[in-house]
């Protein structure tokens, strides 16, 4: 079990997202987790990985499983709320930050995920995504990112590349993409992190992050979709593939100096752009050491702008995990200070308040 | 010298002014001292959509109509009795409404060569004779409160902005109103203001002086207390009714209420005065758009919370696939159309009653929803519980369609004992309902067809929702032919179901061999009321009935219909609800239409009727 950096998963402790859900009595385990649906992506999708990686990290969260709901909106990845077997909504497309937001907010009791994806989240519910993240509502959002529209058969998406050619691009997309990262951080959020389908160990990591996360958590994963964008990612994973962290991956740890692929090293230039550099040429002392709790997201976000160009390197792990009280903490909090001066509502007084005259 | 009191019946009063200067709460205040001294009264404020259009100007006047009475009153008044104009832009504005005879008080400071321009007076209409016909006192408001504030501790601007004071002051002398509430009220208004407190005061109480004083008026007023049922009663806006209504429903069913909302007029007074109400457990939502509005109330309805979203008609359109997932999904939930004039943006702050077929069909695949329209200001109140009991009920959204007119129009209310109030108690499901300890999230209540409503923390009830096709039972994707068939047919027969459940259409027809029948919904009760007491008085025998549910209709409507010659349909659209009638009872309605963002007045109505009566009218009128 790893030490999250706040707190614990899965041991006594419960992880700070938690704090107000229900106890398991008794420890749970992956297949608690499973429904009986039969699952249906394409084969290789990556969202089989992400699906299976979830419901083996799930119990480690020592939670009720009837405190669990996952909430989607529509796209390959929306489907995901019918395979784990804890309370779930379908619901329509881009809305289930929103739909979230009504749920979480008002039952702080339990623990809620969001699963969406690039053009579910990030175009036709891009705004509701924004104003959950600033908000610091407590939810859990996984974005899965595998850069094209997958369930309408190809069409470009928000973070399909400039000049991407699909069947509604046939001369190329015009649309410079959004980078999901600098954009939850630009939204304001207080936990944001990457990760990658196929590498399970830092999925998982970075869900026990989240969930030690008190308010919203962005997590974007590459997804890879082999039937309408196959290895859009493929150069990060196989330069990687060969000796681990030799290629364009760049595993973020706090605390650590920011090093990849060998001899490389990430430090800020003087207008606090994030650049790569040799090792061997600037020396140790010259490399960011990563801090997820740099106050001002600018740190954060010169990080995320490393993907540029052509995601020759990118940054995955934990970018930022600030504290902030969350949306329902802060709205319970007004609720029982109007109590504690007024008292339990009185029906009748609230009716009767103002002028009043009587007859008869 | 004593004045004399002259006894009236009744009087319609319109404040007119620029939208600056506070013609909305000298209204509201001369309509508390005349609800607290037991007239009957009804009111409409009208107010242009602009915060501060240009001063002076026409687009910028606001008013506020009050009638009221020593008996019961159904409408705001078509036709002031006083009007009074606070500038040239308020007289110009509002004459023609005025019927010759009528009083009409000037405040003639803002009668200058520049102010007249802006409006397009040539020369001074107080000055040339132009309203001979009319009984105008000339008083020189704004000048006669600086000069009564001169000892106070207050600018120039602060005391001239006080003359809405002195001119309720003078209103309320010259119909004999109690004053205590409005000292009140500015006591409580400007705590923290004491020289401005001062200073309104003064200003009030030198208008009620001047009106002792004055030659200019000659008689003061007397209007009867109206002799009300017996309670306790105290007057009320259709929106303040409405949050009043769902906070006691949310009370009588145990839910807690979440109101997800985006502003919008005229409904965003829901909001703030639900944001007031957190010690009733209240969560208000302001959402950053309408959409996440409506999503945040079913999220928080699936997770056992009285879900609730109010909005106009453009969030109306905004909402409608939320909608038709709350229908899919069949949760409680309760989305509020204060109704507007329309298309689009439309007239904002004007009242109209096109969203009827927006509310039943505006919505992909078929989605039936259960409709409500409240009938009166007051009447708000009961609709926003019977809301609550259906969405509880039978697991469904349920739109309620109130309008612009009622919502900001007020009435007395008799208060309804608490205690009395019916028990709304929702049962969640606890217990697995399937064999082997399998829960149906689809297993149906034999009665009602609703579905149990298992909320997330319930062990062993773990399951899915969504907007997918949902398998009979079970609850899973389905995509098979026989079975979208039934559940279309199923979610049909649950909202038709609650007909059983409804009171039945009520007809009024006082000598029981009328021959027709006007048949209203929604906001246009009292005015259609009005119209029929008219006729009545003139002999003319007419049956008049009232549409609170207009999904589904009550149950005996077609009886209803069937039983009368000639049906007429007045409405605030082009012939909405003749449409349905048409279309479901093969009974050819006469239309009475008009949308001009106003409510129709009793006079008019009237002649609609007798037209009817006299078989002059056979057909659909659209008034231009």
């Amino acid at each position: 079990m790893t030490e999250t950096v706040n707190g614990a998963v899965g041991g006594a402790v419960p992880p700070a997202g938690l704090r107000l859900v229900p106890r398991a009595d008794e420890p749970l385990k992956m297949k608690d987790f499973k429904t009986d649906q039969e699952v249906r992506w394409c084969p290789g999708c990556g969202d089989y990985a992400i699906l299976a990686a979830f419901q083996s990290f799930l119990p480690e969260l020592g939670v009720k499983r009837e405190n669990v709901v996952m909430v989607s909106g529509i796209g390959c990845s929306s489907r995901f709320p019918y395979y784990v077997d804890t309370y779930g909504m379908h619901s329509i497309h881009g809305r289930a930050p929103a739909i979230a937001t009504g749920l979480a907010a008002s039952r702080p009791d339990l623990s809620v995920w969001v699963v969406t994806g690039d053009g579910d989240g990030l175009s036709i519910g891009g705004n509701h995504l924004i104003h959950a993240l600033r908000r610091n509502v407590n939810i859990k959002i996984l974005l899965f990112n595998n850069r094209i529209y997958g369930l309408t058969k190809g069409q470009y998406s928000p973070t399909s590349e400039l000049g991407k050619v699909t069947k509604s691009t046939p001369m190329g997309s015009l649309d410079t993409p959004f980078n999901p990262v600098s954009l939850a951080l630009g939204a304001e959020a207080s936990f944001v992190a990457r990760s990658v389908d196929s590498d399970r160990k830092h999925l998982q990591s970075v869900l026990r992050e989240a969930a030690d996360h008190q308010g919203s958590a962005f997590i974007e994963i590459y997804q890879n979709c082999p039937i309408f964008n196959d290895d859009a990612f493929a150069p990060l994973k196989e330069a990687d593939r060969g000796t681990p962290g030799s290629g364009g991956l760049i595993r973020l740890q706090h605390g650590e100096p920011v090093r990849f692929g060998g001899g490389k090293g990430v430090r800020l230039n003087r207008y606090g752009t994030a650049e790569v550099v040799d090792v061997d040429e600037v020396g140790e002392d010259e490399l960011l050491v990563h801090d997820v709790a740099v106050p001002d997201p600018s740190y954060a976000f010169a990080l995320s702008r490393l993907d540029q160009p052509a995601f020759a390197h990118v940054p995955v792990g934990v970018f930022r995990k600030v504290p902030r009280p969350s949306y329902d903490e802060l709205m319970a909090a007004q609720l029982e200070r109007a109590a504690a001066a007024e008292g339990p509502g009185d029906l009748g007084a609230l009716l009767a308040s103002g002028d009043t005259w009587t007859v008869g | 010298m004593t004045k004399q009191v002259q006894q009236l019946d009744r009087v319609i009063i319109r404040f007119a002014g620029d939208s600056g200067d506070g013609m909305q709460l000298t209204g509201d205040r001369f309509t508390q001292e005349t609800a607290s001294f037991g007239n009957d009264l009804s009111t409409l404020p009208n107010f242009p959509a602009e915060i501060r259009a240009p001063a002076g100007t026409l687009p910028g006047v606001s008013s506020f109509q009050l009638h009221f009475a020593d008996h019961d009153i159904m409408t705001p008044g078509d036709a002031p009795n006083v009007l009074v104009a606070m500038n040239p832009a308020a007289l110009k504005a509002n004459l023609e409404d005025v019927p010759r005879g009528a009083d009409i008080i000037v405040n003639t400071d803002e009668f200058t060569k520049r102010n007249l321009t802006k409006v397009g007076y040539p020369v001074n209409p107080l000055e040339d004779g132009s309203l001979a016909e009319y009984r105008v006192h000339a008083v020189p408001l704004t000048s006669m409160t600086v000069k009564a504030l001169e000892e106070f501790d207050v600018s120039k601007k602060d005391a001239e902005r006080a003359k809405n004071m002195f001119a309720l002051g003078l209103l309320s002398w010259l119909y004999n109103r109690p004053t205590e509430g409005t000292l009140a009220f500015l006591r409580a208004k400007f705590a923290s203001k004491p020289a401005i407190m001062a200073a309104n005061t003064a200003a009030f109480q030198a208008g009620w002086n001047f009106g002792e004083t004055t030659e200019d008026f000659a008689v003061s007023y007397e209007i009867k207390p109206a002799t009300l049922r017996p309670g306790t009663y105290r007057n009320i806006t259709g929106n303040l009714a409405l949050s009043y209504g769902l906070i006691a429903g949310s009370r009588l069913s145990g839910l807690p209420l979440f109101l997800g909302s985006y502003p919008i007029t005229p409904a965003s007074d829901v909001l703030h005065e639900l944001s007031r109400h957190k010690g009733f457990g209240v969560r208000t939502f302001q959402a950053e758009d309408e959409i996440a509005g409506v999503g945040a109330a079913l999220g928080a309805a699936f997770g056992g919370s009285l879900g609730v979203t109010t909005t106009s008609g453009p969030g109306m359109a905004l909402k409608a696939e939320t909608i038709g997932l709350g229908v899919m999904m069949e949760l409680p939930l309760v989305a509020i159309n204060i109704q507007r004039a329309g298309p689009s943006t439309g007239m904002p702050t004007k009242t109209e009653q096109a969203d009827l077929l927006q509310a039943l069909y505006g919505r992909n695949g078929e989605s039936p929803v259960p409709v409500l329209a409240p009938q009166s200001p007051a009447d708000c109140f009961d609709i926003a519980i019977e809301a609550v009991r259906i969405a509880t009920t039978y697991r469904t959204p349920v739109i309620v369609l109130s309008d612009g007119y009622i919502a900001n129009g007020s009435e007395p209310w008799r208060l309804p004992d608490v205690a009395a109030l019916p028990d709304l108690r929702v049962e969640f499901a606890t217990e697995p309902n399937g064999p082997d300890g399998a829960f149906l999230p689809y297993l149906r209540d034999p009665e009602t067809l609703a579905r149990p409503w298992a909320v997330p923390g319930t062990p062993g009830l773990e399951h899915r929702v969504g907007g997918i096709e949902k398998s009979d039972g079970t609850g899973n994707i389905s995509y098979s032919p026989s079975n979208h068939d039934l559940m279309v047919r199923t979610r049909q027969a649950k909202v038709d179901g609650v007909a059983r459940d409804i009171e039945p259409l009520r007809v009024d027809d006082p000598t029981g061999d009328a021959e027709v029948l006007v048949l209203g919904w929604g906001g246009t009760y009292g005015s259609i009321g009005a119209g029929v007491r008219r006729v009545r008085r003139a002999g003319g025998r007419i049956a008049q009935a009232h549409l609170r549910h207009l999904n589904p209709f009550p149950a005996n409507i077609g009886e209803v219909l069937a039983r009368y010659e000639r049906v007429v349909v007045p409405e605030i659209n082009l012939g909405q609800l003749s449409q349905l009638l048409r279309a479901r009872f093969l009974v050819d309605v006469i239309g009475y239409n008009k949308v001009r963002g106003l409510p129709f007045k009793a006079e008019e109505l009237a002649g609609v009727l007798q037209d009817v009566l006299n078989g002059r009218r056979t057909e659909d009128v659209i008034e231009k």
